[in-house]
């Protein structure tokens, strides 16, 4: 299976790494020819969202993954990554990929002060380590058919729709492989 | 700081990883950064080369310019304090900095010790020229560590002095015997568990960028293929003839570092590089300051 993690910018080294203790091989995405024509999953990783969005658009991968993503390819995106799929971002514009349906607040814990670390339950998974960097949450759904994964202090912190999965939390800083088995496994 | 602060510290850094984090002096420039693609923003008076040019004492900067800085962007935004200036780092604590840089382009506050940052819940990034000095501020409670190179010059030869350093001796410490990582450990004035780190990660525990004389997007492609994790572009930007093209391209050389047909494109028209000075020509060695 053609796995891709978009290596703009940021951790996707350490979702590489998760994928290896999957014995699961994959392609890092740095510009459009890097883009496999059979491309199956898609990881977009923790880091800062206004750079990848930038990069996104200028080394030109934005349209032929947002394709994907509308054709149902499934897409694990983590903190920045949820940011780049929300429909919507708090105060700001976005020209991410707004294939998933809900209203995205960036830095909704503060700056780096307001980082913390927690354990919950994401859909079926319980007791998973959550870290939360800088994170954003989920401050509204757009639409009734997305699924709330988790609730970390009445915030919602990870949901899926369709075949996207959005954690504002890093399921790549931890040991834990469950989410991403999980996600190869749609 | 507690051990799973440090741990979401040294995890901040995991996230600027593949990014570059530019020098700014006004909200103006910050903007214009971010809008460049930085991962994060250094907020400081004036940046090295004026600080070389000026001479005189340098000083953490006012708080004040520091928070118009941090109302202006989204991205982390870090500060300076002088080595050994806890006090200072304090300052920048209370207004809820991202990072601070113990750094020796300000002047040194105290010439024998370091700031304890272990006692600070806000990240630290310190600079480094060879593996003891990085294993050293880390012990300290670094959780990040950039190359010294030499700030202001845009003279990209001591940032890859550091850098090779660095390396080789993590290379040179992987291929030791254990029994023999007590003696490195102490050859290198550092504790022991770092060394064992070290031996068996063929890493630092920290991310680690260069830093120093940074200019050009090929420069930044150097510094990634030595094995940088991401780059600071101090003067290089606001010193040169279109900083916000120069911005734009060495942050897309940062993630294509190992392209050259997309470097060799990212490297055209750009406009006047920042002058620079020889390392043979400058009388301040600020890489020499903390060891």
């Amino acid at each position: 299976m053609a796995v891709g993690i978009l290596a703009l910018q940021g951790a996707f080294i350490e979702h590489a790494h998760s994928l290896e203790q999957l014995s699961q091989d994959y392609i890092l995405l740095r510009k459009k020819a890097d883009i496999p024509k059979n491309l199956e999953r898609l990881i977009l990783p923790g880091g800062e969202s206004t750079v990848q969005r930038k990069l996104l658009h200028e080394l030109d991968l934005y349209s032929v993954l947002k394709e994907k993503i509308l054709e149902d390819m499934p897409v694990l995106g983590t903190c920045a990554g949820l940011i780049l799929l929300a429909g919507e971002i708090a105060g700001e514009e976005t020209d991410g990929f707004r294939t998933l349906p809900v209203l995205v607040r960036r830095n909704a814990y503060g700056r780096q002060l307001g980082s913390f670390s927690a354990e919950g339950t994401v859909g079926e998974i319980s007791n998973f380590p959550l870290r939360f960097i800088r994170a954003p949450y989920i401050e509204k759904i757009l639409n009734p058919a997305v699924t709330v994964l988790n609730l970390t202090d009445q915030h919602i912190t990870a949901v899926r729709y369709r075949n996207q999965i959005g954690t504002a939390f890093h399921p790549e800083l931890t040991e834990d492989l469950r989410i991403h088995k999980m996600f190869l496994n749609l | 700081m507690s051990t799973e602060r440090y741990q979401l510290n040294k995890e901040l850094a995991q996230m600027l990883k593949g990014g570059v984090i530019m020098d700014v002096t006004t909200p103006e420039q910050a903007k214009i950064a971010e809008a460049a693609g930085a991962c994060a923003v250094m907020a400081l008076e004036r940046i090295p080369a004026d600080i070389r040019a000026a001479g005189g004492v340098s000083r953490m900067s006012d708080p004040a310019m520091i928070q118009g800085i941090q109302n202006a962007v989204s991205i982390p935004v870090m500060a300076k304090c002088r080595i050994g200036h806890f006090a200072e780092a304090q300052i920048l604590e209370a207004i809820e900095i991202d990072y601070i840089d113990e750094s020796e382009v300000l002047s040194p506050a105290d010439d024998i010790y370091h700031i304890d940052k272990t006692k600070f819940k806000v990240p630290f990034v310190c600079g480094a020229k060879d593996l003891g000095e990085a294993l050293r501020r880390i012990a300290e409670g670094a959780s990040m560590i950039r190359t010294k190179g030499e700030p202001g010059t845009g003279d990209i030869i001591q940032a890859v002095r550091h850098m090779r350093k660095i390396q080789s001796e993590i290379s040179n410490l992987a291929a030791r015997r254990e029994d023999e990582l007590f003696e490195a450990a102490k050859q290198l004035q550092v504790p022991v568990e770092l060394v064992r780190f070290v031996h068996e990660h063929k890493k630092l525990p920290v991310v680690n960028f260069a830093a120093g004389g940074v200019a050009t997007p090929a420069d930044a492609a150097l510094m990634m293929q030595l094995g940088a994790e991401g780059v600071f572009v101090g003067s290089g930007i606001f010193k040169s003839g279109n900083p916000e093209k120069r911005a734009s391209a060495i942050v897309k050389a940062v993630t294509n570092y190992h392209q050259p047909d997309i470097l060799a494109k990212l490297s055209e028209n750009l406009g006047e590089a920042m002058v620079g000075i020889n390392e043979n020509e400058i009388a301040l060695l600020m890489a020499e300051r903390g060891k």
